[in-house]
């Protein structure tokens, strides 16, 4: 049955309103996801893999970066067991923003947040943790903020793997800074202290230094953990001192 | 089954689980303030660690001159972010401005 909040299902409300809030949220990813799976499809044929295959690996694993470097690594001829490990390395830091979204999904059941949890990415992330933590959500929110998010970066992959070989340079065009941009506007929404962000400064200077200096993969859970707890600290012995 | 396909199948394990066990788990739990606390600095510390190399780093080398045209396009999203707070109007600004730079330069 069709009510003004929804359509009822079993006696509960689904509130389709949700959904579509959560799916507007997504369409800047959108914007990126696109043009970002098209150049991961590209490079998969190149790499040797077949158009099942590599669109295989964005339905199943979803993750950009470890896609990306999997890639690479088939086309190299590298085993199956370091391609794995390599991406358990790539992918821990969504451990991180799973934990991070834990405190707002107190309420909903151990399937929904399962559920709720495979559609997690660092842009997915990064747009459910600037709404307002007071707003609960419901699941929908989320369920429509994923899949949108998942549905792009699935058929920019698949765009890419039967197009690749015709797209030429328009591929290279820089249409993924939708997602440098994102970021931008969503750590400006952010930033409501200056705890908040001297603690940014601190994690972007440190990822810098990690990537540039140490060559290292896990700049930004490194930095992102250091930062956090200098600024938690900070915060609490500003407060006591005063 | 040929091989490729279970070594993606792996790759999808090992992903999901970092993805969905700390939410299940956590949300769960009654966590300690402090940890709360710590947790809210997160989401601005990423978005930062994300950005930093990709606006200052090219080819994993320091770029800080015009030739890095990621740095010049985030000056205008910034200047629309905080005057507009319109996040789709920032990313079309982004990739206009990123765009022109690409092909002029």
């Amino acid at each position: 049955m069709l009510t003004k909040a929804g359509t009822e299902v079993g006696g509960r409300v689904v509130p389709w309103r949700e959904f579509v809030q959560g799916a507007g949220k997504a369409l800047p990813i959108v914007l990126g996801y696109v043009p970002i799976g098209i150049a991961y499809g590209v490079l998969a044929r190149e790499a040797g893999l077949d158009l099942r295959t590599a669109t295989a690996m964005s339905v199943l694993v979803y993750a950009g970066a470890s896609q990306f470097i999997a890639a690479g690594m088939f086309g190299a001829g590298a085993g199956g067991v370091s391609i794995v490990l390599t991406t358990l390395l790539v992918n821990l830091r969504h451990a991180l923003f799973s934990s991070s979204l834990a405190p707002r999904m107190a309420r909903f059941s151990a399937g929904t947040a399962a559920l709720v949890g495979t559609g997690i990415t660092d842009e997915t992330f990064a747009v459910a943790s600037a709404e307002p933590a007071a707003q609960a959500h419901h699941p929908m929110f989320y369920y429509g903020l994923n899949l949108t998010s998942y549905a792009a970066w699935v058929l920019g992959s698949f765009l890419g793997a039967v197009l690749g070989p015709f797209l030429g340079r328009v591929a290279d065009l820089p249409l993924d800074f939708a997602l440098a941009a994102m970021f931008i506007y969503l750590l400006v929404v952010q930033v409501r202290s200056r705890e908040v962000a001297a603690t940014a400064f601190l994690a972007g200077a440190l990822s810098l230094f990690l990537a540039a200096g140490c060559h290292t993969r896990w700049n930004v859970v490194l930095a992102s953990v250091i930062a956090a707890t200098v600024g938690a600290g900070c915060e609490r012995w500003i407060k006591r001192s005063w | 089954m040929d091989k490729t396909f279970l070594v993606i199948l792996g790759m999808a394990v090992v992903t999901y689980l970092p993805r969905a066990l700390p939410l299940v788990v956590l949300s769960k739990a009654r966590l300690p303030e402090g940890f709360v606390r710590w947790l809210g600095f997160i989401p601005a510390s990423v978005l930062a660690a994300l950005l930093a190399p990709e606006l200052f780093l090219q080819n994993g080398q320091p770029a800080l001159g015009p030739e890095n045209y990621k740095l010049l396009a985030a000056l205008p999203c910034f200047f629309v972010a905080v005057g507009t707070k319109n996040m789709l109007l920032t990313v079309l600004v982004g990739v206009a401005v990123a765009t022109i730079l690409y092909v002029w330069f």
